[in-house]
């Protein structure tokens, strides 16, 4: 058991921390959910992928680097230790590239990665519906065959990131007459494709951070299904470890806060009242990079992410909680002036909903971690 | 990096696991309580033909000069199975305070050690059994005799754990090595997170045993939550466990004043962080099991005591939470400084 960095991804995360010396953008970007910054954040993606810093775990042959996890965790860890931008790409390259590695053909890969490591195409995801949240396999929104691809009814909302982004990725009912899982195929959209409407939803901070979408019989060639239709809930699956397992939340981001955190604390004449909350508050931190390392060494060794992967978004969301509202407690009255950390407190209230809800992870624990019977359900 | 128990490792912990869910641990526990100590020195034997009292003895003197983790898994199984007696003591702390011929007797299973260390450990363990009593006063280790007088004992919440003044007139026996206090931190913090998987498997299989209109109480989601929460806990506690065993590994053969600034702040903070975390997570298995089994769980019958007051005890033994909180953050700002 060891915490070693070997010498080549040492290399690595020295080149990343010079190269976001020299290059993050000062002052930081303004908001991603607004027009002007959604364009400064697609060029900063631009500069990432000039360095080819954009998506360091995708193969070299997609301007990847074949970071391996750790690597991967390195590069975050200096990323948010930096200050960088948040990545308005994220959706894409998180979610939708990993299930076109496993399951997309040569050509899709090809035709999409490129622009999408750029930030030439930025994606939002289209799983929730108005009927459908955490019960994603609920969802309503029809696809029809027709002449050479799909026509796709129907209405997808908490779209993050669409109401700037091109275009979007999610899951349609192709069999009318299937139920739940069954029956579903793997969409990309052309949010600019005729039939669509995008309707921005403000968010708690008052910026559009997601929009609802309306599809009337938006064309989608079948060059844009992946994987066999009616097996999109397989396909998604792909995805779906993705966002609740490692890959959207790895430690770098609560890293940074829970430094900066305690650095706060120090300022403030480090007061008595706050101290049992902010060590916790780093201890948790610091317990969910090491248990990151744990899931990344066992993933190094073959294993699978299997239901554990709900501890870690448990584990995470309530970090992100934890760090910022000790913060502002921290802060006391100054604590509802406008800050990063009141930015950085509305965007975590998010996380115990989106991904499947906490309650949903704790279901996923009991039953499937600890074994507890299913509750029935109708 | 490889961040995870060795396959070696693994077996190790098989291999205790086997030999104590074999043992009938919880009798061995209850007769130590009344001072009928036999079957727990027959664990303890059992235990030294494993090789876990000579773990971190260097090899010349008969031990596996293993590493911290290792010792790790071995304290978290004798918390996991409630074995009686001074096991952080012997197994961790020792090695760092007795020289060659009482740690060959240690490592040989032949020499229970125990040790107070105030204030953080201001009584000694057992002391009316263990066959070396020691005080440890900033470096200096002194060693009193072994025939405790009985009657000193002060009463634990946990009535398995016997609790000894240690006069500070004993017999000076050298300086202790560095980092004796974290050895002990760590080594309490494995035994807490054992007793937590413990009592969270515990009450799990009761949950689903017991029905209440009509179904097991596992499938209501009230219960089911709780349970979900403890295995976070527990789950993200166990790393910065490993985490601290990793960080001590690095600096047990240095001696002290050789230690860099950060290196001896990582020692203190990530110990500190160890015991925090195994604390809260072992409190809240004890909490979540007592609920979840209700009034079956509050007799003295139950075994679910053994380990409800045992982490309760541990809790405040080797630092209290909020004095390792105190810990970490002072070793966090001191980063921030240098």
């Amino acid at each position: 058991m060891d915490l070693d960095i070997d010498a080549e991804s040492a290399a690595f995360r020295d080149e990343v921390r010079a190269w976001l010396a020299d290059n993050v953008p000062r002052p930081a970007l303004p908001s991603m959910d607004t027009a002007e910054g959604f364009a400064a954040h697609r060029e900063w993606e631009a500069r990432l992928a000039d360095a080819r810093l954009s998506v360091v775990t995708w193969p070299a042959e997609y301007t990847g680097r074949d970071a391996s996890l750790l690597q991967w965790l390195l590069f975050e860890e200096e990323y948010y230790a930096a200050g960088a931008p948040g990545r308005v790409g994220q959706n894409g390259i998180f979610m939708l590239a990993p299930t076109l590695f496993a399951h997309g053909t040569a050509q899709q890969r090809d035709r999409i990665l490129p622009a999408m490591a750029r930030g030439e195409q930025v994606w939002a995801q289209a799983w929730s519906e108005p009927e459908a949240g955490s019960d994603i396999a609920a969802l309503r929104s029809r696809a029809v065959r027709t002449d050479g691809g799909w026509l796709v009814s129907g209405q997808k909302t908490w779209s993050s990131r669409a109401a700037f982004a091109d275009r979007a990725f999610g899951l349609f009912r192709s069999d009318p007459d299937s139920e739940r899982h069954r029956g579903l195929t793997y969409l990309m959209l052309d949010l600019r494709a005729d039939g669509v409407t995008v309707r921005p939803i403000p968010q708690l901070d008052g910026e559009p951070g997601f929009a609802e979408l309306l599809f009337d019989e938006v064309f989608v060639p079948d060059e844009d299904v992946i994987g066999n239709p009616g097996d999109g809930w397989r396909v998604a699956m792909t995805t779906a470890n993705n966002e609740r397992g490692l890959s959207l939340r790895s430690p770098g981001r609560f890293l940074a806060s829970a430094d900066r955190l305690v650095r706060l604390w120090g300022e403030r004449g480090e007061p008595a009242a706050t101290a049992e909350r902010v060590a916790d508050a780093w201890i948790d931190t610091r317990a969910y990079q090491l248990y990151t390392y744990g899931t990344a060494t066992r993933l190094a060794e073959g294993e699978r992410l299997g239901p554990e992967s709900s501890v870690n978004k448990l584990a995470w969301s309530g970090v992100d909680v934890e760090l910022h509202e000790t913060a502002l407690d921290v802060l006391g009255a100054d604590g509802e002036v406008a800050s990063p950390w009141v930015d950085g407190y509305l965007f975590s209230l998010a996380g115990p909903i989106y991904g499947g809800t906490d309650q949903i992870q704790r279901n996923t624990i009991a039953e499937r971690v600890l074994g507890l019977p299913r509750e029935e359900r109708r | 990096m490889r961040f995870a128990l060795s396959p070696e490792q693994r077996d190790f912990a098989a291999a205790l696991d086997e030999l104590l869910a074999g043992s009938d641990t919880p009798g061995a526990a209850r007769e130590w309580a009344e001072r009928r100590c036999e079957p727990g020195r027959k664990l303890w034997r059992e235990l030294a033909d494993l090789g876990v009292w000579g773990l971190l003895v260097p090899e010349e003197h008969g031990g596996a000069g293993a590493e911290p983790a290792d010792a790790v898994v071995a304290l978290e199984a004798c918390g996991y199975h409630a074995v009686p007696g001074p096991v952080v003591e012997t197994a961790v702390v020792a090695p760092r305070l007795l020289g060659g011929d009482e740690l060959a007797a240690v490592a040989a299973g032949e020499a229970m050690t125990t040790v107070a260390i105030p204030p953080e450990v201001p009584r000694a363990l057992d002391a009316d059994v263990a066959d070396i009593v020691l005080r440890l006063d900033e470096e200096t280790v002194t060693r009193v005799p072994s025939d405790v007088d009985p009657d000193g004992r002060v009463p634990s919440i946990d009535a398995v754990r016997g609790l000894f003044p240690v006069p500070g007139h004993g017999v000076p026996v050298g300086a202790a090595r560095p980092h004796a206090v974290e050895f002990g931190v760590l080594g309490v913090s494995a035994q807490l997170v054992g007793a937590a998987r413990r009592m969270l498997g515990m009450a799990t299989e009761y949950a689903m045993q017991r029905r209440q209109y009509g179904r097991p109480v596992g499938q209501y989601q009230a219960v089911k939550h709780l349970l979900a929460d403890v295995t976070v806990r527990l789950e993200t506690a166990r790393p910065l466990v490993d985490g601290a065993a990793v960080t001590l590994a690095s600096v047990a053969d240095v001696p002290g004043a050789d230690v860099p600034g950060a290196q001896a702040r990582a020692v203190v903070r990530d110990t500190s962080a160890a015991k925090v975390a195994a604390t809260r997570a072992a409190i809240l298995a004890a909490r979540t099991s007592l609920q979840v089994h209700g009034a079956i769980g509050y007799t003295a019958e139950h075994d679910l005591g053994l380990w409800l007051t045992k982490v309760r005890a541990l809790a405040g033994a080797w630092g209290t939470a909020d004095e390792h909180r105190a810990r970490v953050l002072r070793a966090v700002r001191g980063g921030h400084d240098g």
